[in-house]
């Protein structure tokens, strides 16, 4: 990393390329995104991590992009939305948000997609959350109160709950 | 036409095979781009060149502007231009009254109201610069009571009196009495339409005086004029493009970033971007109006309605917005799907120095339901009849009158629909102490107690709403529709002004050409002013009236397609059918290919469309056909109440709901969930805290939405008694499930607890006090 008082030049990987960016040092990882790296797929919805519209996997978890300097991910590497699936081969959490029409205006969709990939991989990997019954099992298996609990970050206006629960679920193992 | 028919083989039906046509349930177009992250939102746009505008906003309720000094904004590195009120070359603008100054003009009349715009390199450059701008104000009296509004001495906002709007309905008796007298004072607080996706869009300056504006909107051509009577342009110098739309919900129906932008980038001659935060979102639009609600119903020892007195006070904050109309549906409507023979409302809208209210989904209807819904249920108690049976003798049936006299002349299903509600089966009954999840309590994860003091309610509400617009507004929408070969597949392209905000518009629209014209491929145009307004994305509309506008288009082309077909063949148009990419003769046999009748021609038909009118209602009186069309939705609301902490928690929120005719009943569904929750929210946490006008809460760490946890499973009922007067007999969807959700959540705390709760949002405090 080179720096100056006020930037740092580094580089992280992004959807599997390595990507070098010389930033001012209060730049989010949202912005880095958005406005430096032309993948505007992550939204900003509220900018203070309330309403997880920007969610994106960060070496596989889940983070609110607004809320992590872009700095901070220097040799970590940061999957969005873009780098889920591809147009012909969609992500199966993508494929099932419209097969369930697990969205209506889409805004809080990309977040929500991130969420529930970062959700899922948690549970595999035996992490429990509040909702958990068995919390030192080794996996977890997603019931509709386990992706309630999990996906409560993600705020949907239109209301399309009932469906994204429907989709994760259809995925979840 | 020169070509020779070619001999086409008799078949099967070539539309057997369609899929998409109305009555499915095809995948919305815009799918896949919005899975990908692809699909370009407002705030997605960018141009070569472009620059971002911020927009300085008042820090008083209401003053007096002394001075404005721009001289230490404008000369900050980065800053390409400061305006001021000076620098707007045209008039007011407002959705239904031109009362609004684009930027304040020697005075501000509301807690955030714009002043002053910047455009810089960068976003925060501008907003940097923006706090330089020297703003001298001197405070003035502010009136920020919607009663105290009407008082003689109370200080002006327009200095014409602060009464915008009094409807008045009289009918009946104008001195009735009744064996048994009921009546209660309700108050709702000030909801947020809080789309997700905050006002944004981009604005491109051409070379000779125009603009081009790529925005999320509800309303191209309302926001054309408003912006052409802001710069003093023709419309053809204003070309509007929809951008992608994060929700709306009627908080996009009048101008944001609109005219500041385009002000911007005619000063600077560079392309303007304008995105606001989330701050800035909850001071950029208008919100549902806070109402105050006096109400009193008479009724016999039957319990049958013998008249309703009410009094309905709406906040419509600094500016008009659409406060007019609200008045208008709170009057006509406030009263809910009942025979009442003597009638006597008052619903008011009035000026304060609060922010402007608007457009919500529901309009008007959502305070009023709180109200009377709670009066029903009162009714009920002290007549000891079950809370349905009273809806239900006292609900409209096809063919009665409503309170403004308007013969009810399509479905009116209210008992069917409290039937169908109470009939679905109840959740399952909680558990004892000992046995229960306690995340199943209220509160969920956090474990606050054993459940103690945790009761259940249920309640119930039902609701009727117009559709499309009233009081006589030449309502109408316009279609454009092309049918033509490419790559040998019969093609249609569809062009509509009508905003897809997320309901699923244009899945409807490729529906309808698919049914009308059986042809598989159709192409939706981007959403733009060149071609006729649609009308607004608001008052569940958009199916019906954009839908017949559709639908007419599709059947210009059809006409203009046989007489083609007739000409070539000598046959007579009506003797032929347009079978997907066939021309067939009415016995069957196909006499021509659409390839042979189109050749490389397109038929392109624009066709504008109204539905029914309807009539501004007697000033005296209220009595007139102020709608075209009603439609009802019914809840029953299951909740566990925490009586020691007071929270809530909705275990289910059932719900029946005739849509006439659904033309994607996926989408139908979707609405009725979305809509749901909004009103559950208005219930149980959603509101706007203002205090002396200023707002407190503008972040959604202080302004609650719904999340997935707070969202019960639901059980839906859709009926499709088809309205003979609308096209496929579709009736209005997205509102009513606002509307009843919320009374329906009241209703049942209420019943747990005991308590009157004549406030909305019901808090916790609400609960346990006292």
């Amino acid at each position: 990393m080179t720096s100056s008082s006020l930037s740092s030049s580094f580089t992280v990987t992004v959807n599997g390329e390595p990507q070098l960016l010389d930033l001012d040092n209060r730049t989010t990882l949202l912005d880095a995104l958005r406005e430096h790296l032309d993948l505007t797929g992550a939204k900003k919805g509220c900018d203070h991590g309330q309403c997880g519209a920007c969610t994106v996997l960060l070496d596989g978890r889940r983070v609110n992009s607004c809320l992590v300097l872009a700095v901070a991910t220097q040799g970590h590497s940061i999957t969005t939305i873009e780098g889920l699936g591809t147009a012909e081969r969609l992500h199966p959490i993508q494929q099932a948000f419209i097969d369930h029409d697990g969205l209506q205006c889409g805004y809080c969709t990309p977040g929500q997609i991130c969420s529930a990939v970062g959700a899922l991989d948690e549970a595999d990997r035996g992490w429990p959350s509040a909702a958990t019954a068995d919390v030192g099992a080794e996996k977890i298996t997603l019931d509709d109160s386990e992706i309630r609990e999990r996906m409560s970050g993600n705020l949907c206006r239109c209301g399309a709950y009932v469906n994204i629960l429907a989709a994760i679920n259809a995925v979840s193992p | 036409m020169t070509s020779t028919p070619t001999k086409v083989p008799a078949a099967p039906s070539d539309t057997a095979s369609l899929r998409g046509r109305i009555g499915d349930s095809p995948l919305r177009p815009d799918g896949t781009l919005k899975v990908q992250g692809e699909f370009a939102f407002g705030s997605d746009l960018w141009a070569d060149e472009m620059i971002w505008g911020v927009t300085l906003r008042s820090p008083h309720v209401h003053a007096r502007i002394v001075s404005i000094d721009v001289g230490p904004a404008l000369a900050t590195s980065g800053v390409y231009a400061v305006l001021t009120a000076e620098d707007v070359p045209g008039g007011n603008v407002g959705l239904e009254h031109a009362d609004q100054p684009v930027l304040a003009t020697g005075v501000v009349r509301y807690h955030g109201e714009p002043v002053a715009l910047v455009a810089a390199d960068h976003p925060e450059i501008a907003r940097q610069a923006a706090k330089k701008i020297r703003v001298v104000y001197e405070e003035l009296p502010a009136v920020t009571d919607g009663r105290r509004a009407l008082e003689p001495d109370a200080p002006q906002v327009h200095g014409s009196g602060n009464l915008l709007r009094h409807l008045k309905i009289r009918r009946g008796d104008p001195d009735p009495v009744a064996p048994l007298v009921v009546s209660l004072d309700f108050e709702v607080g000030m909801q947020d339409q809080a789309f997700l996706g905050p006002e944004s869009g981009l604005a491109v300056p051409d070379d000779a005086g125009g603009i081009d504006l790529y925005v999320a909107t509800q309303w191209l051509h309302a926001d054309q004029r408003q912006i052409c009577q802001a710069l003093g342009l023709p419309p053809e110098k204003v070309r509007l493009t929809l951008a992608g739309v994060g929700g709306a919900f009627g908080g996009r129906e009048d101008l944001s970033i609109h005219v500041h932008a385009c002000l911007l980038a005619l000063r600077t001659g560079k392309p303007i971007k304008m995105v606001y935060n989330r701050e800035e979102s909850f001071f950029g639009h208008v919100h549902r109006h806070p109402a105050s609600l006096r109400y009193e119903f008479g009724a016999g020892h039957d319990g049958l309605l013998h008249y309703a007195k009410a009094e309905l006070l709406f906040d419509g904050g600094a500016y008009a917005s659409s406060t007019a109309a609200v008045v208008g549906n709170g009057g006509t409507l406030g009263l809910g799907p009942y025979n009442i023979p003597n009638v006597q409302v008052d619903s008011y809208g009035v000026y304060t120095n609060n922010p402007p209210c608007g457009a919500m989904r529901g309009f008007g209807c959502v305070q009023a339901a709180f109200a009377h819904e709670a009066l029903m249920d009162e009714l009920a108690d002290r007549l000891a009849m079950s809370r349905v049976a009273i809806r239900q003798l006292n609900g409209m049936r096809e063919g009665d009158r409503n309170i403004t006299g308007q013969l009810i002349d399509s479905a009116a299903p209210v008992a069917e629909l409290l039937q169908l509600v109470q009939d679905m089966p109840l959740p399952a009954e909680r558990l004892s102490e000992d046995e229960f999840d306690l995340l199943s309590l209220p509160g969920g994860v956090s474990n606050t107690t054993h459940g103690e003091g945790v009761v259940r309610g249920i309640g119930y509400a039902v609701t009727y709403k117009n559709v499309g617009f009233s009081e006589g507004f030449d309502d109408y929408s316009t279609a454009r529709v092309r049918l033509e070969i490419t790559a040998d597949e019969p093609t249609v392209t569809v062009h509509t002004a009508a905003a897809e905000v997320g309901q699923g518009l244009i899945t409807v629209e490729q529906q309808i050409c698919r049914t009308e014209l059986g042809v598989q491929r159709v192409v939706v145009h981007p959403r733009d002013t060149q071609v006729g307004s649609a009308g607004s994305t608001s008052a569940s509309r958009q199916t019906y009236v954009t839908g017949g506008a559709v639908k007419a288009a599709c059947e210009a082309v059809r006409a203009k397609v046989l007489e083609r077909a007739s000409t070539m063949l000598d046959i007579e148009p009506s003797e032929l059918v347009l079978d997907g990419a066939r021309i067939v003769s009415i016995t069957g046999a196909v006499v021509a290919s659409l390839q042979d009748v189109l050749g490389t021609d397109a038929v392109d038909e624009t066709v504008k469309w109204s539905h029914r009118p309807t009539y501004p209602v007697d000033p005296e009186t209220g009595q007139g056909d102020a709608h075209v069309q009603y439609a009802f939705s019914a809840h029953r609301a299951v909740v566990d109440v925490d009586t020691e902490l007071g929270l809530v928690k909705v275990v289910a929120l059932d719900t029946a709901q005739d849509v006439g005719k659904a033309i994607n009943p996926d989408a139908v569904v979707g609405q009725i969930q979305g809509g749901s929750a909004q009103g559950m929210g208005l219930a149980l946490m959603e509101e706007i805290i203002v205090t002396g006008g200023r707002v407190l809460n503008p972040s959604f760490t202080d302004y609650l939405i719904p999340t997935i946890l707070d969202m019960p499973p639901m059980r839906i009922k859709v009926l499709e008694y088809a309205d003979p007067h609308a096209p496929y007999g579709v009736r209005g969807v997205g509102e009513p499930p606002t509307i009843s959700s919320g009374p329906a959540v009241a209703a049942a705390i209420r019943q747990a607890t005991g308590k009157a709760l004549r406030r909305v949002p019901i808090r916790p405090e609400h609960i346990t006090e006292g």
